[in-house]
């Protein structure tokens, strides 16, 4: 029997990491991803687990830095102002080799900005926005059933690589209820072995005198060995790179568009698909599901055949930048809202449709436009 | 023949980076005796600041992690959620514990976290080279204080331990001082009762210990010990600044009234903020 219920995104993902194992939860509330924190407040307390309101955004991370280095599944939650405050720490987490969960419920900005759903935390995710030389794993859910699967996925691929997993949401995919199926959302971990920290060696568990200290840092103040540090957990991005690049191809093989979109507009984008088959403009979706790394190859082989590719982001254009690097023979459009402005099928389907015409009136591609 | 002096065990063989005549040494040397005679080497894990003692993780053979400036006690709260049968410390000087993570300290410490702070109050910042703390004397010349820390535009020194003890959650705060054998001999027991009140799982424990800092302060070693008495003590009066058994209620949530659970799902305010734009 499958185990389907309805629920918000927030509170999707808030189930899966306690199903997941994570029994340790530092929060700050911050509309629009608060009932994160209160799911987790009913929770957790009754399975034995912590919940724990910090005093900020920052202290929240830093509870989090700890409890990883003591070994456990340990998570965060915010929404893009707070992910702001907490780079500092996700640079220290980062570069202590620890893995833990953030969620990002992403809201508009910059600065306070409003508290409707935007994709304009893409740079500050995906490029590290904290100091340093390091990478988050990202994964970017369109819907309440990804909400929890990548909540769950995150943790395993940070325990994998010892890494930060962050998954990127959005104020409509936190808020908005959808039938979700919880029978695959426990892969990769053994309920038995939640409070059982063997599997991290590294830990600081207390020595027992029975081993040599167990230390978290990120701190190394020699040249030499800061940088074969930094060489080696290169090389462990370099594996993530080669694993786990993960996206979705929808839609007819030789399309005349291709979109590109994650998330909430990756959904947009189904229904202008939809929407253009009507003005017999044929166009398929290339969604990147980790957004790092991204899927660069799966991207190249999806705009092969198309006359023109369009970007789809509630932002100014983020995403559109690693789409750039690596389609450099197409015409490459832009469409997209922010502010907490919805992009509408109708609008995207103009620019696909402006995007065909002006390739089949002149062959240019240096339409620049998209943005009314 | 009895033996009567040894070096800690805790304490490793690694020599100091410290600065000729600075009391880190001093101090971790008590810190590291208290752990020994309190049998919890092995089970005692240390947060070491930025600032003059982030390397102290090199000096002890107890597990480590090494937090963000300020940042210490938030970084002790997740590892001591997760083992709250371990011993957790903080070891912090004054611009760590009382400027960048005044919010982190204030906090841990009205939770009643079960943790213990070492607390190192030198007035100044050391590691970066003598500019002024947030417990810089009025007067006092630091590199950022040319002409003397002055009210108008600096404000005053903050007492922590005055501060803290004016909060529910601390179990036990007190004031030191190493600067003489009678006093090295009160830090230690003040650090063996912070210590034992962690074991007995009473709370928050606090140790402020006044420290020197001959280098940053421009005086040798004695004359900065004797600098501290005659100014330093006067703004930081040394004693017991709280001591009091606190009363943790717990309620049994595992069977928690579903009714209260229900109350507390329909009292959010995102809905509000929500409409509020529309």
């Amino acid at each position: 029997m499958s185990d389907k219920v309805l629920m918000k995104g927030n509170e999707a993902a808030a189930e899966a990491a306690i199903r997941a194992g994570c029994r340790y939860f530092f929060g700050y509330p911050i509309t629009p991803q608060t009932e994160v924190s209160a799911y987790m407040a009913k929770k957790m307390p009754k399975i034995d687990g912590v919940f724990l309101q910090a005093e900020s955004e920052v202290a929240a991370i830093n509870m989090v830095f700890g409890a990883a280095g003591a070994g456990a599944r340990a998570m965060t939650s915010t929404s893009s102002p707070g992910f702001s405050l907490k780079q500092e720490g996700v640079s220290y987490i980062a570069g202590a080799d620890l893995p833990c969960v953030i969620l990002d419920v992403v809201r508009a900005g910059p600065g306070l900005g409003g508290i409707q759903a935007a994709q304009s935390d893409y740079f500050q995710v995906t490029k590290g926005g904290g100091h340093g030389d390091y990478r988050l794993i990202v994964l970017a859910p369109s819907t309440v059933q990804e909400m929890a699967t990548f909540t769950a996925l995150a943790f395993d691929l940070a325990d994998k690589y010892r890494n930060p997993a962050l998954v990127l949401s959005d104020g409509i995919l936190g808020q908005m209820m959808e039938p979700i199926d919880f029978d695959d959302v426990e892969a990769g971990f053994d309920p038995s072995k939640i409070r059982d920290f063997s599997d991290k060696p590294w830990a600081t568990t207390g020595t027992n005198c029975k081993r040599g200290q167990n230390l978290i840092k990120s701190i190394n103040t020699n040249p030499v060995e800061l940088e074969q540090e930094n060489i080696e957990r290169y090389a462990k991005y370099a594996e993530v790179e080669k694993n786990e690049k993960r996206c979705e191809t929808i839609g007819v093989e030789n399309a005349d568009v291709l979109f590109v979109a994650y998330g909430t507009s990756a959904r947009i984008c189904k229904n202008t698909i939809e929407l253009l088959k009507k003005e017999r403009v044929t166009a398929k979706l290339f969604r990147p599901i980790t957004l790092w790394p991204f899927p660069d190859d799966a991207l190249k082989l999806a705009a092969k055949n198309v006359k023109a590719v369009v970007v789809v982001e509630m932002s100014h254009g983020q995403m559109i930048e690693d789409v750039r690097l690596n389609i450099q023979d197409k015409p490459i459009y832009f469409s997209g809202r922010s502010g907490g402005m919805i992009p509408l099928p109708a609008d995207i389907a103009k620019v696909a449709i402006d995007a065909v015409s002006v390739i089949k009136n002149d062959g240019s591609n240096t339409y620049e436009g998209g943005r009314e | 023949m009895e033996k009567v002096f040894s070096k800690p065990h805790v304490l490793t063989d690694t020599p100091t980076h410290y600065c000729p005549g600075c009391t880190h040494g001093v101090i971790h040397r008590i810190v590291a005796k208290v752990i020994d005679d309190l049998g919890i080497e092995g089970d005692t894990i240390g947060i070491s600041p930025v600032g003059c003692a982030v390397f102290m993780y090199n000096y002890f053979h107890c597990d480590f992690q090494q937090a963000a400036h300020g940042r210490a006690p938030a970084v002790a709260t997740g590892v001591k959620r997760v083992h709250p049968d371990k011993i957790v410390f903080t070891y912090q000087g004054d611009g760590d514990l009382a400027a960048i993570g005044t919010a982190e300290t204030v906090h841990a410490a009205t939770r009643g976290e079960n943790i213990t702070i070492v607390y190192i109050n030198n007035s100044i910042y050391g590691m970066t080279g003598g500019q002024m703390a947030p417990t810089t004397l009025m007067g006092q010349v630091t590199q950022t204080t040319p002409y003397g820390r002055e009210a108008s535009t600096q404000g005053f020194p903050i007492g922590i331990a005055e501060m803290l003890s004016t909060l529910e959650g601390p179990s036990y705060i007190k004031r030191c001082a190493v600067d003489s054998i009678k006093h090295i001999k009160d830090t230690e027991e003040s650090l063996r009762v912070a210590f034992q009140r962690q074991i007995d799982k009473k709370g928050f424990s606090l140790v402020e210990i006044l420290s020197t800092c001959p280098t940053n302060w421009g005086m040798p070693p004695l004359e900065a010990m004797e600098w501290e008495r005659e100014n330093v003590f006067k703004v930081f009066p040394l004693g017991l600044y709280k001591d009091k058994e606190i009363n943790f209620y717990h309620k049994d949530v595992a069977n928690a009234d579903e009714k209260a659970i229900k109350a507390s799902e329909n009292s959010g305010t995102d809905c509000d903020s929500i409409k509020e734009e529309d």
